[in-house]
């Protein structure tokens, strides 16, 4: 397990290869489908400073409002990252963000970004909501909440120990390609 | 039973399946771990899934943000009505939505707003059977939405698959469901297959397996063997845990058979995620039982 401490510097991050596990602390903003639009088509004003150096989690979170007004997150695993693969490449080089989060991997124009700013895909794993929302230790703000709402908000969280593996590194190397071609092999002979 | 007690009752049932992982599902993945070579992420993918239903169950909240659509199966005696099932549970579903037991789940898609208490056209769904015994037999199954978008339906006979109007062609769809999904239902999965029936009666015998004890015999020695097969076959895709390599990628295969057309050979898969949230409770009289912890 290889810890990561945010912010985070793009050589720090070249280090990692596909198939380590991490453990990340630090903060980082939850970012999912009119996020991402909003990222790639303003200056993001509202979030620019905090993107800096850190990740973005791909996360529709349940999350609940105390008495005291202060927000807690519930249960907060992993969306499809997939449907970002159109926007994912220019966050990176717009923002300086150095990871996306999610589950089930990201295409060819995310993995060749990856390479270029010294950035990774990491997978958390689906419907360990319970694990993850705990190790979201503070709410610590939210933008856009009126705007896109409690799942599509851009929720900014303080992380501890937040565990995920490196599926996509800065070298070109993607575990989902990987995969699918390994399990094609064994497809083929048993529709063969 | 009166209205409240009632809702109270299928509220606790909505409570223990968004919260705590079924017996079985347990045991299925610690047998995975066993067959992952240990200190593989793999082994380590399913211990932290097998960890965190333990923690949702202490804490109160839910294994998986996505608590799903849910599917409700209901055996209900002279002494219930529909009717009044219905308004209970509509009611159970809602606080359980105020509780963060569920999130709001049900949009309307036309307007793209989202009801906010997961109720709606078609939400919850309702499966009712009449009996001459008094009481209910209730069982609840939660789905997301990941799982539900790689389910598959094909057409007998299949070129591509190579697959004739036979259990072996049954077979090749299965498989290749399960190659096409890879990781996005967010595995290891279970299976539900529909045999023949219709286009929705079809995916409907295909859910209904998902109910089934992961460890039970299908009753058709076919289906059975069939079964067997598909378990084995299925995991040696080395697809693995969230699509991310081993060899566990099915915890269960489950197939039930309808009637077809002649001119119709539906095979249909329903793929449910390693979070496989269900709960089963009886109402007799004023007593209630639910079947595990």
């Amino acid at each position: 397990m290889i810890g990561i401490k945010l912010p985070v510097s793009a050589d720090e991050i070249r280090k990692l290869k596909a198939g380590d596990e991490v453990s990340i602390t630090g903060v980082m903003v939850t970012a999912r489908d009119a996020a991402h639009k909003y990222l790639v088509e303003t200056d993001g004003e509202d979030v620019r400073d905090l993107l800096k150096g850190s990740m973005i989690y791909h996360c529709g979170p349940v999350v609940k409002k105390g008495d005291d007004g202060k927000y807690t997150f519930v249960a907060a695993g992993p969306t499809t990252s997939i449907r970002e693969e159109p926007y994912e490449a220019k966050v990176f080089e717009k923002y300086d963000v150095r990871a996306a989060i999610g589950k089930g991997g990201m295409g060819a124009d995310t993995l060749a970004a990856c390479g270029e700013f010294g950035s990774v895909y990491l997978s958390a794993i689906g419907g360990i909501a319970t694990t993850l929302a705990q190790s979201v230790v503070e709410v610590l703000d939210v933008k856009k909440l009126e705007e896109f709402g409690v799942p599509e908000a851009f929720w900014v969280i303080r992380v501890e120990n937040f565990p995920a593996i490196v599926t996509m590194d800065s070298h070109g190397n993607s575990l989902h390609d990987e995969i699918l071609e390994k399990s094609r092999g064994e497809y083929e002979k048993l529709v063969g | 039973m009166e209205h409240e007690k009632l809702t109270a009752h299928f509220l606790e049932l909505i409570r223990r399946a968004s919260t705590s992982l079924p017996p079985d599902v347990v045991e299925a993945l610690r047998r995975g771990i066993e067959n992952e070579e240990p200190g593989s992420a793999a082994a380590s993918t399913l211990g932290l899934l097998l960890e965190n239903s333990q923690k949702a169950k202490e804490a109160e909240t839910p294994i998986c943000q996505d608590t799903g659509a849910l599917y409700f199966f209901i055996e209900y005696g002279p002494d219930y009505r529909q009717s009044q099932l219905v308004e209970a549970i509509e009611a159970a579903t809602a606080e359980a939505t105020a509780r963060y037991y569920l999130r709001p789940n049900a949009v309307d898609s036309i307007t793209g707003k989202n009801s906010g208490d997961n109720l709606g056209a078609g939400a919850p769904n309702f499966h009712f059977t009449e009996r001459d015994e008094n009481g209910l037999r209730v069982k609840l199954l939660l789905k997301g939405g990941g799982s539900e978008n790689v389910c598959a339906q094909y057409k007998l006979p299949d070129g591509r698959l190579k697959a004739g109007r036979d259990l072996d062609g049954v077979r090749r769809c299965v498989v290749d469901a399960v190659f096409q999904a890879q990781g996005k239902g967010c595995s290891p999965g279970i299976m539900g297959v529909g045999v023949g029936g219709n286009r929705d009666s079809s995916y409907g015998v295909a859910k209904k397996q998902l109910l089934r004890d992961l460890g039970d015999t299908n009753a058709d020695p076919e289906l059975a063997g069939l079964e067997k097969r598909l378990m084995d076959e299925l995991n040696l895709l080395s697809i693995g845990p969230m699509g991310l390599g081993g060899k566990t990628t099915v915890i269960g295969v489950k197939a039930g058979q309808l009637h077809r057309l002649p001119a119709c050979f539906f095979v249909s898969i329903a793929y449910l995620c390693w979070a496989a949230r269900k709960a089963f409770m009886t109402l007799k009289g004023e007593e209630v039982a639910y079947d595990w912890d």
